[in-house]
């Protein structure tokens, strides 16, 4: 089946893609670039980070704006994927959705709409499994995101690895902290893993931050041989 | 650099019975009930091995696991009625997109005479409403939906309202010899048969009502009871 992924250049938008390259082929990757910070739906740090990516996975990418706003975005991503149909002949959706029945809904609904196969391959993932698979797999991801009390400066730019997980998983317990992020706490970039084919490098960031918000904001990054 | 194909979430689940988390006994543990007891996932999906499986299938199977049981993933079309003698048999859900099951009817006939607890989940609770004279009726939701339970039963508990999703495009109308739970007649939101451990719920368990898998399993293992004094589901068959 040719698939098109929703794509943000995390962590579980990336795992949901390797999970249906094993048997599908991904034709496109879909990313939304929101003009809102706030956008309710789609991921924002570093999403302009996408087109390098999907370079790295040599996979094409639909790149669409959205205004970012509260079910406008909907009409944006049905769009979008009207777009991915038209162009690459797409039969089904992919998402990275864990837990979010706001985000599920909303897609399962818009793919019925246009006759769409509609996959969430991380439906219901143990985030803490989750994370402790994507970097026994081999996944760099790193933090481009924290927006949430008790995450201070360090854990921008920070590669997630099993110090990290254990660091996480002390907030889940004491914080009640989503692990992956489901909850908004946090953002992720993923930079190399098994289905990339070229790794990407920053070259230069910069940590914005203040009261528990903050971006890694990637400034220069490049496409490298692995 | 390695990619396995038929990543398993199952492989990192913790092996304890961390503790059935039971509507009106959160937390409490079913105990070990590996030593028998174990239930067959049926995937219901259009193919063997469909990317659905993450979806459908292993949230069931996570769920199950955690609550100490061991679980068999089996597609339908590979099911034989032996391959369940002394087990449960779960009936997973499929993709909306995915009506397969409904086209190939015959390959769950063996439902009619199965003697241990079922349970079919969404589209397996089209089946099972299928091969007992019931109707698959187009009626599509998506989403989070308010469940009135109209009556008691070792599944649900007592009646009163919870919150479940939904994800069909189809669902059940009553079969005789059963009693309805949820929804109407016609479009049925749960039933039970009538005298045997045979249930169907339409939503999706394995989002925010995991309680009802860890019930269904907690019940199944060895005659155990659950948290309250409900009847066993093992021991409905003999009534």
């Amino acid at each position: 089946m040719k698939l098109g992924v929703l794509f943000s250049g995390g962590k579980d938008s990336v795992y949901a893609c390797r999970l249906a390259m094993e048997r599908d082929r991904v034709s496109c990757l879909i990313t939304l670039i929101s003009e809102s910070p706030e956008s309710y739906m789609f991921h924002t740090p570093n999403i302009r980070c996408t087109g390098l990516q999907a370079q790295a996975l040599d996979i094409p990418r639909l790149a669409w704006p959205t205004r970012g706003v509260k079910e406008a975005e909907l009409e944006d991503l049905r769009d979008a994927i009207a777009a991915a149909e038209r162009e690459y002949g797409i039969q089904g959706i992919v998402t990275g959705a864990i837990e979010s029945v706001y985000q599920a809904a909303r897609v399962q609904r818009i793919c019925r709409d246009a006759g769409l196969w509609c996959f969430n391959p991380l439906w219901q993932a143990d985030q803490l499994d989750h994370l402790r698979r994507i970097c026994q797999e081999g996944y760099r991801t790193i933090i481009s995101g924290v927006y949430a009390y008790p995450f201070d400066s360090s854990w921008l730019g920070a590669e997630i690895n099993e110090e990290r997980i254990l660091a996480l998983e002390r907030l889940q317990e004491r914080y009640q902290v989503n692990p992956s992020g489901e909850g908004g706490e946090l953002e992720t970039l993923v930079l190399d893993g098994p289905i990339f084919k070229k790794r990407i490098e920053v070259i230069r960031a910069e940590k914005i931050y203040a009261n528990y918000s903050g971006r890694y904001v990637i400034q220069e990054a490049k496409l490298a041989d692995k | 650099m390695w990619i396995r194909s038929g990543y398993e979430y199952g492989e990192l689940v913790k092996e304890e019975c961390e503790g059935a988390a039971m509507k009106g006994g959160e937390g409490r543990a079913c105990g070990d009930n590996r030593k028998g007891g174990e239930i067959v996932l049926l995937d219901l999906a259009c193919e063997k091995d469909h990317l659905s499986r993450y979806e459908f299938v292993h949230p069931v199977r996570q769920t199950l696991q955690r609550a100490g049981c061991n679980c068999r993933v089996m597609h339908y079309t590979d099911f034989r009625i032996d391959d369940a003698e002394g087990c449960g048999v779960i009936l997973c859900g499929t993709a909306l997109m995915d009506n397969g099951y409904a086209e190939n009817l015959s390959a769950f006939s063996w439902l009619a005479d199965f003697p241990g607890p079922a349970l079919g989940i969404c589209a397996g609770m089209q089946v099972i409403a299928a091969v007992y004279g019931g109707g698959i009726v187009s009626q599509p939701a998506i989403g989070l939906e308010r469940i009135e339970i109209l009556e008691p039963s070792p599944l649900l508990g007592e009646p009163r309202a919870i919150e479940g999703y939904m994800l069909h495009n189809y669902a059940a109308s009553l079969p005789e010899g059963f009693s309805l739970l949820a929804g109407c007649a016609g479009a049925a939101q749960a039933f039970r048969h009538k005298s045997r451990p045979i249930y169907g719920i339409i939503f999706h368990p394995e989002v925010r009502n995991r309680w009802i898998l860890e019930g269904f399993a907690c019940r199944l293992a060895h005659n155990r009871q659950g948290p309250s004094d409900e009847t066993d589901l093992c021991n409905e068959s003999s009534q």
